[in-house]
């Protein structure tokens, strides 16, 4: 098809871009790439690239004449839908495994033909109980004194979020590059070393030179550390699943050691794996004040947000490690440094998710760390990642809902007794569901976008090549 | 995985000689006995080492063998040096190191650092300890190995051996617990660690979410299962729910009262016996049978397989299967034989380093079991060097396998190449 080219004039989105792009506003970097590659001279980049705008498209649904099925179809169609019957899933997952386990339950039940009222009484208590004590936990306390008191959960769940969103940009930076960081731990105890010992072990430097010297030791570090990956994949072929995999026991081993040797990490006069508490320089500052944990570092994390959109919708680098994410061989052909663009990428999510290292050092857990200062955190932000669909604002909402899911499962373990792990559960499966939109749809019974009435009109681009999802 | 095979620059490009390949060999030889020597030059250990090699029951009770530490350890760096320049002979002729070479360089270099190690503690290192708890600590990883090299030659990417392994041991702990008998615990643990690759199978392979996203949240979602009805269930009722009787030790006569040998090969439980010979079961099963050739093929050329009549959906579907039943096993080994009851993340990380193996033992399952065997050991060796006053830092040698995998990846020792269709789900068209 690349050698017929009034056909590609018909292509949907296609036939705005010259006036947009003489306007100097440029909707889609793609659009503009398809503009300046001669289809002539590289038919196979030019096909791909008009595959990619294809597929960048909102999902076109066809007429079928029946003007409330189309609407339908075309409010179902959406991943938002899919997103949201996932999260209903996994907490209706998560009742069942809060009512076999609870004892109210387990004793009415016994006699639930007699009375089933007892048992769906006992029901209700449990699960409300503890979706309450979740809600209450991690949004609005509606037992607190005052305003100030009762918002202290919200504020705990922004605390949560802030190193979420950090690691869950990483991740997702290298996912829309084709790549998988699962090396989040690793990045962040790596970060946390670096930022960490900055912190507790120079002295007289002013408050915000201090912060901003531990910041940069902790970003570059975790950089680094996922540089390594990215290196070893451009130049060996490593895959990047395996080699961040070990980085992480690695990184974990190296922290293990400095802070159970006096002299390295330890503090001083202490037998206990744990470092000293941070210099008051080094230290990010609260944000609402001394009553709330959350401190600045949330304020970074947004900033994050904001260079991570930035680069991947409107620079050119941004542009580069999609293009290798969606098809390395159509981007080398476009001119594209793969290899280096692989090692950047690695550094640039590398980088972000030691940022999140270094808020937990510098913000969250000030009084001294030890091997556990990533506190899951790099395998939460591949779901987070997931969750948000790799994009970046996606990411901030996946990320404090994740967070507030952790503040309220705490909240929920203390007044209700059920364990934090359920919030495991349901993290974990919101992601599977999300990563498999059809099991979803076939569950609710929704129409399945891919298995369309047979419309007389075929997509104007050739069957693409992959019909995978999305970018993981 | 989608799209992510990036090309790097592969070998393929240069004319592809025997002579690259071995003298890399010959570098990472070089490379560790400079190590070794700097070692031993840098931070010397006067005294005497002592091994015991012998055990209670022996025919023949040898002697606890006493030698001078750093003469000892400089002769085995002699032996190392002169396989090495063997070595660096043989590379020259344009021949290939043999692999026996490198293990005979691997051996000395292993006893001259315990010489080095042990010298001047006060109690014997006992050797028979070292290797029968190497291969102890090694059980599950081998079967867990097995399990994911079963998976990745059909195709599939099996990061979830972590999660099939807490499974096996889970399940394992409650079913054995309450019938008594750890035959039905292994069983329960087989079936739930189908179980899992069951749900990993159906996403992989039939809604084609990518493999290693899967993966990794089986494992969390099993994790937090786990940990879940631990503490809500398992804790409370202790004693009905999770104390397992053990599977007892099975002594082979005669054959157990070999000096070394015997305490350590011959002296284990069915399902350490099991596993030797589950490895050759499953070498021979892949390599040596029809269904072996479809599940390499399934792995290797999907479309190919497919084209001559394989039905690589239900191929891929078996091998996930039978390979989450032998992690199974594996999974069983914590609850059932290692100790009598379930802990909360038992497995602690067990998964990863059996899916190093799979890959530093390139995708074979002989390799893949010594692999398992050698991670095994470092970790043991860490245990029994702490006890006999090591001078080395216990984080480093847990860290020893993973720096020894990350390079095996990168092609510093050997090159390790996936089978071509792993990771890529299969869309018939």
């Amino acid at each position: 098809m690349s050698g017929e080219t009034p056909d590609r004039d018909t292509t949907p989105g296609r036939d705005t871009t010259p006036e947009a792009a003489a306007e100097g506003v440029v909707e889609n970097p793609l659009d503009e790439a398809l503009g300046s590659v001669d289809p002539e001279a590289e038919p196979g980049l030019a096909e791909e690239l008009e595959q990619e705008v294809a597929r960048e498209q909102a999902p076109d649904v066809p007429d079928t004449g029946d003007r409330w099925r189309d609407a339908f179809r075309r409010a179902t169609s959406g991943s938002w839908v899919v997103a949201l019957g996932a999260i209903v899933l996994a907490i209706v997952a998560g009742s069942v495994l809060i009512i076999v386990t609870n004892e109210a339950v387990l004793a009415a039940a016994p006699y639930f033909f007699s009375r089933p009222g007892d048992t769906f009484a006992a029901i209700g208590e449990a699960v409300g109980g503890a979706y309450s004590a979740l809600f209450q936990g991690a949004v609005y306390n509606f037992g607190a004194d005052s305003f100030a008191q009762g918002i202290r959960p919200l504020t705990q769940t922004l605390t949560n979020a802030t190193p979420l969103i950090a690691a869950g940009l990483g991740v997702a930076l290298a996912f829309r590059a084709g790549l998988f960081n699962i090396g989040g731990q690793g990045q962040m105890l790596v970060a946390a070393i670096a930022a960490g010992w900055i912190g507790f072990g120079v002295t007289g430097v002013p408050w915000p030179w201090h912060m901003l010297l531990c910041l940069v030791a902790g970003v570059a570090a975790g950089a680094l550390w996922a540089g390594i990956a990215g290196l070893l994949k451009a130049r060996t072929g490593a895959h990047e699943v395996i080699v961040t995999i070990m980085l992480n026991y690695i990184a974990f081993y190296l922290l293990s050691y400095f802070l159970a040797t006096p002299g390295l990490m330890q503090a001083p006069g202490s037998a206990n794996p744990k470092t000293p508490p941070m210099q008051d320089g080094a230290v990010l500052p609260p944000l609402l004040g001394e009553q709330y944990n959350l401190h600045w570092g949330f304020v970074l994390s947004l900033v994050a947000v904001a260079y991570v959109w930035w680069l991947l919708n409107r620079s050119s680098t941004g542009f580069a490690f999609r293009a290798v994410g969606e098809n390395p061989k159509a981007a080398r052909v476009a001119g594209i440094d793969v290899s280096r663009t692989t090692v950047l990428v690695m550094l640039v999510a590398g980088g972000l998710v030691g940022l999140a290292g270094t808020q937990q050092v510098l913000g969250t857990v000030t009084t001294g760390f030890s091997a556990d200062i990533d506190a899951g955190i790099g395998f939460d932000a591949i779901t987070v990642a997931l969750l948000g669909g790799s994009s970046p604002i996606g990411v901030l909402g996946a990320g404090i809902l994740f967070g507030g899911f952790k503040a309220g499962g705490s909240a929920m373990q203390a007044a209700e007794g059920v364990p934090i792990e359920i919030v495991l559960v349901v993290q974990s499966l919101i992601v599977l569901f999300i990563a498999a939109p059809p099991l979803v749809r076939a569950i609710f019974r929704l129409p399945q976008p891919d298995r369309r009435p047979r419309a007389p009109r075929r997509r104007a681009a050739a069957t693409p090549a992959t019909t995978e999802e999305g970018q993981a | 995985m989608t799209a992510t095979t990036v090309d790097a620059p592969t070998p393929d490009t240069a004319p592809r000689t025997a002579s690259t390949a071995t003298w890399k060999a010959v570098i990472g030889l070089g490379v560790v006995l400079a190590l070794y020597a700097l070692l031993l030059a840098l931070v010397p250990h006067e005294g005497a080492a002592r091994f015991r090699l012998a055990t209670d029951s022996d025919f023949v009770v040898l002697p606890t063998l006493v030698v001078p530490a750093m003469t000892t350890a400089w002769v085995c760096g002699l032996v190392g040096l002169a396989v090495l320049v063997l070595a660096a002979v043989r590379t020259r002729a344009g021949h290939r190191v043999p692999v026996w070479a490198i293990a005979v360089f691997a051996a000395a270099l292993l006893v001259g650092f315990l010489a080095w190690a042990a010298a001047g503690s006060p109690r014997d290192l006992p050797v028979v300890g070292l290797l029968s708890g190497a291969l102890a600590l090694s059980v599950p990883l081998i079967y867990g190995a097995l399990g994911g090299v079963i998976g990745e030659r059909s195709g599939v990417v099996n990061i979830a051996i972590e999660g099939q392994l807490l499974a096996g041991a889970f399940t394992a702990a409650i079913v054995g617990s309450l019938t008594d008998s750890p035959w039905a615990g292994l069983f329960a643990a087989v079936v739930a660690s189908a179980l899992v690759a069951l749900v990993l199978g159906m996403f992989t392979i039939t809604y084609k979410v990518n493999q290693v996203i899967v993966g990794v949240v089986l494992n969390v979602l099993v994790i937090g299962l786990t940990s879940f009805f631990y503490s809500e269930v398992l804790v409370p009722n202790a004693p009905t729910l999770n104390s397992t009787t053990r599977f007892p030790q099975l002594p082979i006569p005669f054959l157990e009262q070999i000096p070394i040998i015997g305490p350590v090969l011959f002296d284990q439980t069915i399902v350490g016996y099991l596993m030797i010979v589950m490895v050759f079961v499953v070498w021979f099963a892949l390599f040596r049978t029809k269904w072996g050739l479809r599940v390499r093929a399934v792995g290797e050329h999907p479309k190919a397989a497919d084209t001559v009549g394989i039905d690589v959906i239900r191929t891929r579907y078996r091998a996930v299967l039978i390979g989450g039943a032998i992690a199974g096993l594996g999974g069983a080994f914590y609850t059932v034989v290692s100790i009598n009851q379930f802990g909360r993340e038992m497995t602690a990380g067990a998964g990863f380093i059996a899916l190093a193996a799979v890959i530093f033992g390139k995708w074979d399952p002989l390799r893949a079991a010594l692999a398992g065997l050698l991670f095994g050991f470092a970790t043991n060796l860490q245990n029994v060097l702490s006890v006999v006053g090591s001078p080395v830092p216990s984080q480093f040698m847990l860290m020893l396998p993973y720096v020894v995998t990350l390079l095996a990846v990168a092609g510093l020792v050997g090159r390790s190449r996936a089978p071509a269709a792993s990771g890529t789900p299969y869309t018939k068209e």
